[in-house]
């Protein structure tokens, strides 16, 4: 049985919830289990957001990651906070525009993409979050699959359609670093 | 099987409720359960519902009182120091024998204490939370789904006892998204309900609902009267779940959001060799006893994981009878316990020690 476990975080208003949100409809939508906990205690009225999400074949536990195998980190603290705890062999997806170290890990496999860069450079600045996912697809091989688009045409309300290509877009240009 | 949805637990609640037959909606806003009212606040008003925002818990609950008088589906929601509030009305709807729904989303307390996941409430629930003797229903969901099938049930319960149905859950159930098949709910059809004040036509005499009683042989009468329902939930209602308790030497008690954490547990403390189960209540109230005093037979150890200081842990005593050691695995104040230190307590209970 293979399970996935993601960790999201970053500040608040990075759309670090609606990442999450995307990746777990992807993961209902291609017939797994999935788990979404944002965080909604006091650290995130202190603006920083973290979110679990779990994509299984069998079962979903505890919905709480706290050993994730995918480390998504938009920004410093994320970063300092939560990188001891990725598995061994896991993945660290970290923004680099924000993030100027690297991490002291040297069992898991890092992936520095500057995505608030190339998110403002292509002419949306607030799609970081959809850059660093397209590659976090392509890295784990799923970018192909045919939940992308569905999820997206679940997670984006249909007032906001014309959003939908944008989005794409995004994780298109994330696939491709 | 109808399309899943992802919904967080919250929103399951409140769209359960309404697919339920529940038109009145009463709340004050309180984190980490207002996604309830909020849902409610944009329902309601496109169905022909109420949702109103009282002024507080307390006046919430006294229009519960009101709207289940008049014999309709109602229901309240809130958090901890917010059902503590709540405590005078659910006793005088037990009085009066009232149905209604009650939502509990548990944070860590006491005092205004938290905002972060807890079930530290459990005696507050499951001994009825107000004065007097009475007992609600109490319904404890472990995944979204059941956040949704378990508020159905808890109407169609309360209104064939007669009684207030509480769903105890917490920050995690409430906050979480898992996928929903909300098309998959069943309701049965709402009973007669004969004693509502929904005037007389002039055909029959008054119905009265009253919890006051000056004659103490009236007020012992309806006591014993409401026992005899009690009895009855207690020997047709209890729920609950067993997993890989077939031949388990290490017994977990857990509900909520701790049973999802004991899962993870079990399941590695067998990779490891200890022969490790879960009995999961599903009602608190009525508690599943007969699990407990059949597990008690073959089982070497107890432990219960609560996400608060050991409340549980008294019923799980007493439903095995003190057979086997009980031991407590917990975190508190809005802490939950990892599946590292629930397998830690597994395999010391399996080498003995406690």
């Amino acid at each position: 049985m293979k399970t996935t476990q993601f960790l999201f975080s970053g500040f608040g208003g990075q759309g670090i919830l609606f990442a999450g949100k995307f990746l777990a409809y992807k993961g209902l939508i291609e017939g797994k289990q999935v788990s979404w906990l944002p965080s909604y205690g006091p650290e995130m009225r202190g603006g920083t957001a973290s979110c679990s999400v779990i994509v299984s074949d069998g079962a979903v536990g505890s919905p709480i990651v706290s050993k994730p195998d995918v480390l998504v980190a938009m920004n410093l603290p994320s970063l300092d906070r939560f990188e001891s705890s990725v598995v061994p062999g896991g993945m660290i997806f970290a923004d680099s525009t924000l993030i100027e170290r690297r991490t002291a890990r040297d069992d898991v496999k890092a992936f520095y993409v500057p995505a608030t860069k190339l998110a403002s450079d292509n002419g949306y600045p607030t799609l970081a979050n959809m850059i660093l996912l397209g590659k976090i697809l392509a890295e784990l091989g799923e970018f192909s699959g045919e939940g992308v688009e569905a999820a997206l045409a679940k997670v984006i309300s249909a007032k906001h359609a014309d959003m939908k290509e944008v989005n794409l877009n995004a994780l298109r240009l994330g696939a491709a670093q | 099987m109808s399309e899943k949805v992802l919904m967080k637990g919250n929103e399951a609640i409140a769209e359960a409720a309404i697919r339920a037959g529940c038109r009145h909606y009463f709340g004050y806003p309180i984190t980490p359960q207002t996604e309830i009212a909020a849902y409610m606040a944009k329902k309601m008003p496109k169905i022909g519902g109420t949702f109103l925002q009282a002024e507080s818990e307390i006046a919430a609950i006294n229009m519960v009182y009101g709207v289940s008088s008049a014999g309709l589906r109602v229901m309240t929601s809130s958090s901890s120091p917010g059902v503590s509030l709540k405590g005078e009305g659910l006793s005088y709807l037990a009085g009066a024998d009232l149905p209604a729904l009650i939502v509990n989303v548990q944070r860590g307390g006491p005092g205004l204490g938290g905002i972060q996941p807890s079930q530290s409430d459990y005696f507050q629930a499951t001994r009825g939370g107000g004065h007097g003797d009475y007992h609600m229903i109490v319904l404890a969901p472990a995944s979204v789904q059941e956040m949704a099938e378990l508020t159905v049930k808890g109407f169609e319960l309360a209104d064939q006892y007669r009684l207030t149905s509480m769903i105890l859950a917490d920050g995690t159930m409430g906050q979480m998204m898992e996928p929903v098949a909300l098309d998959d709910l069943t309701v049965a059809p709402m009973p007669e309900k004969p004693w509502a004040t929904t005037g007389t036509g002039m055909k029959r005499p008054h119905n009265i609902v009253n919890s006051l009683f000056l004659q103490p042989e009236e007020l012992e009468k309806f006591n014993f009267e409401r026992y005899e329902r009690y009895a009855k939930i207690e020997a047709n209602e209890a729920r609950f779940e067993e997993y890989r308790m077939d031949d388990a030497e290490i017994c977990v008690a857990a509900f909520g959001i701790a049973a999802r954490v004991s899962k993870n547990a079990i399941d590695e403390a067998r990779k490891q060799g200890v022969k490790a189960g879960l009995i999961r209540p599903i009602t608190l109230w009525p508690f599943p006893k007969a699990p407990f005093r059949r597990a008690a037979e073959h089982v070497k150890a107890m432990i219960s994981v609560e996400l608060s200081m050991g409340q549980m842990i008294e019923d799980v005593r007493l439903a095995s009878e003190c057979r086997v050691p009980v031991s407590l695995c917990n975190r508190a104040g809005g802490m939950i316990p990892s599946p590292d230190q629930v397998l830690e307590a597994i395999l010391g209970a399996a080498k003995g020690g406690n």
